[in-house]
């Protein structure tokens, strides 16, 4: 399979008032043609600074060292001018919270078309018409009205389905959606996921899904990594990490989805404890306080990515042992 | 959990609307407008012609009970012709009686005569003076926007540079230094010492003679301008629709022209109002400083004579004016930000 995004030994940090806060730690994996990545981890796992990072938009007191490469061109650190060429064309992000992230002063069609005319080198005019046949295809109503209308004006997953045509304008190699279908109700979830299925089905990019959600990858993606405190712990295909998850972590993500058969009398399993302070890391596993299978072993020595059958990693000394 | 984002970019706005009676409706419909609009003016008139009122009545009072009449310097005057003199003017009835008299004419537009400037009404000598001090502000208001907006787009651009720390040093200074001392600082240095510019006076509005009295005037407006223009450049900067617009490849001149200036003169629409105010103000010194034929020169002549109607009348269109370009600077508001646009109409 060609890859298309080889991530190598990533390290972002933010620089704070008194410490330099680890956002993501010595993260590697790679994207392919046209796979869909499940990437899963709480608030603060670094899953969406990862791919900030790959696209150079890190806040301004962040920054980031190690290889993520494009194609064999290496995105950190690469000057404005080449990361201009590829963003908003091969490589399109969806970012999370459509109000803020839409300009309030201008109309939706003109944030559309600004991308075709800058990576397309269409007429304005041409431009319009691409955006109006984009907004049909998400299934926006009467799109030709709807051009002229401002961020403010339109629910909350019509901006949602707004921002994924935004991003498909160019017809990216690379989809990045994080959060998509957070903060929307479920039926307007599900047309949103429908939307990115159909992405995934038709065209030849990769997504990458960025969520806490599990439900959502269950459906969508083909390979999932899992993430904790700015690590991966592990990696899997979708039937593996459901069947069959190694790291407790994963499992403990796993007991706490709810369930249609959930007995709605019984608390559901979560996982004890709080993730770990960024600022203050233990030495050994992130994810040694709050596991149940924790040795001793565990806080002292961090686990690395053991490889497994199948393209499997799991960063817990359990595997070790077995 | 996901933290709570506080989006203080559009706080502002959002406030400042608030606070004029706006509704900023979040699903607002776009397809029917409605009369909105009309009823937000008739509001703010509303509230206009009270406040005018108010000025009018205070500022009428004060002159009268401020001790010596407008007669008191004509020396040798017989008593009998001052009294009649008085008598004429209606100056000799009970204030209050006074007070209804002005307050009918000036309702009809009339200001009555200059009490100093015999031959004169006070609506004569406006209209003097008032060319002269238009031409004046706007010159200075315009010079302050510009100069103040683009000191603070270029400190906020280059945040913590050095050309930063220089903009905001320089406009402390400008905040700190009052007109009555950067005019007579200028006037010697530029006019006395290096002979470059007129020390003073109008000519009719030569540019050369303009130059000293519009940097006076607008040097404290460019100060608070540039500080306000470069804060609102830094939150905008920070807000998550530029770092949407950087994800699309815009190159960050387009950026900042298309993505980020509309939403960053907000704050500054509220200042507006205030600016107009400073520098009617500040032009009754720069007048006198660079002695300038204005409006401004009659008040401070009329205020020092005690000649009531042409200080009132200059009052009634100073007040008029700053609550008309208040009432503009909502209109701007709606203009910038689609939301107001929307919810009057």
């Amino acid at each position: 399979m060609r890859t298309v995004v080889n991530c190598k030994n990533l390290n972002v940090r933010f620089r704070t008032d008194d410490s330099l806060l680890p956002a993501v730690s010595d993260l590697s994996f790679s994207l392919n043609a046209g796979e869909c990545l499940g990437v899963v981890g709480e608030s603060g796992s670094g899953k969406s600074q990862t791919f900030l990072a790959m696209l150079g938009l890190l806040a301004d007191n962040g920054a980031a060292t190690g290889s993520v490469t494009f194609h064999h061109q290496e995105l950190l650190h690469a000057p404005r001018k080449t990361l201009d060429t590829l963003r908003g064309n091969k490589l399109a992000m969806v970012f999370q919270d459509s109000l803020s992230a839409l300009t309030p002063t201008m109309r939706i069609g003109d944030q559309l078309a600004e991308v075709l005319v800058r990576h397309k080198g269409l007429s304005k005019a041409q431009a319009r018409s691409k955006v109006l046949a984009m907004l049909e295809i998400v299934s926006i109503p009467d799109a030709d009205h709807r051009y002229n209308s401002y961020p403010f004006e339109m629910s909350g997953g019509m901006r949602q389905r707004v921002m994924i045509a935004l991003a498909m304008l160019c017809s990216p190699e690379v989809l990045i959606a994080d959060e998509p279908t957070t903060a929307l109700d479920v039926t307007v979830q599900a047309q949103v996921l429908r939307l990115l299925d159909g992405l995934k089905r038709h065209t030849d990019t990769s997504i990458v899904l960025i969520t806490h959600d599990l439900a959502v990858v269950a459906g969508l993606c083909d390979r999932i990594m899992i993430m904790y405190a700015g690590r991966a712990v592990e990696f899997g295909s979708v039937r593996q990490i459901f069947e069959n998850p190694k790291h407790p972590y994963t499992m403990g993500l796993l007991r706490s989805v709810p369930g249609m058969a959930s007995d709605p009398d019984i608390d559901l399993p979560a996982i004890p404890g709080q993730p770990p302070n960024l600022e203050d890391l233990p030495d050994g596993c992130s994810f040694a306080a709050r596991c149940a299978y924790a040795m001793e072993r565990c806080t002292v020595e961090r686990p690395e990515l053991y490889r497994m059958n199948n393209n499997r990693q799991s960063a817990c000394h359990l595997e070790d042992i077995s | 959990m996901k933290k709570p984002e506080i989006r203080t970019d559009w706080y502002r706005a959002h406030s400042t609307a608030m606070l004029y009676g706006l509704s900023i409706g979040h699903q607002a419909s776009t397809r029917q407008p409605n009369m909105n609009m009309f009823f937000f003016i008739l509001r703010r008139l509303g509230i206009a012609l009270p406040t005018l009122f108010i000025i009018v009545t205070a500022s009428f009072f004060l002159m009268h009970s401020a001790p010596g009449g407008p007669f008191d310097a004509e020396a040798n005057l017989e008593p009998e012709v001052l009294e009649n003199v008085i008598a004429a003017y209606n100056l000799d009835k009970p204030l209050l009686t006074q007070y209804w008299l002005y307050l009918r004419s000036a309702a009809r537009g009339d200001f009555g005569p200059s009490l100093v400037y015999k031959d004169f009404t006070a609506t004569e000598l406006i209209a003097v003076g008032l060319p002269v001090s238009i031409k004046l502000g706007l010159t200075a208001m315009l010079v302050a926007l510009l100069l103040g907006g683009i000191c603070g787009i270029v400190a906020a651009l280059r945040k913590n540079r050095l050309i930063d720390h220089l903009v905001m040093a320089l406009a402390m200074t400008g905040i700190a230094l009052p007109t009555f001392v950067i005019a007579p600082i200028l006037s010697l240095v530029f006019g006395l010492y290096l002979r470059l510019l007129p020390i003073a006076g109008w000519n009719d509005g030569a540019p050369a003679n303009m130059v000293l009295p519009v940097i006076a005037l607008a040097l404290p407006q460019i100060a608070i301008i540039a500080r306000l223009m470069r804060g609102g450049m830094l939150e905008v900067m920070n807000s998550q629709f530029v770092r949407t617009a950087r994800a699309k490849g815009l190159n960050e001149s387009r950026v900042v022209i298309h993505h980020v200036l509309k939403s960053a003169v907000i704050p500054l629409i509220g200042y507006l109002g205030p600016a107009v105010a400073g520098i009617m103000t500040g032009s009754l010194i720069v007048e006198m400083i660079f002695n300038l034929p204005g409006v401004g020169q009659y008040f401070v002549q009329g205020a020092l004579n005690r000649d009531y109607p042409l200080v009132m009348g200059i009052v009634i269109i100073y007040a008029s004016s700053i609550i008309l370009l208040n009432l503009l600077a909502d209109f701007v508001y709606g203009l910038l930000d689609p939301r107001v646009r929307r919810s009057y109409g």
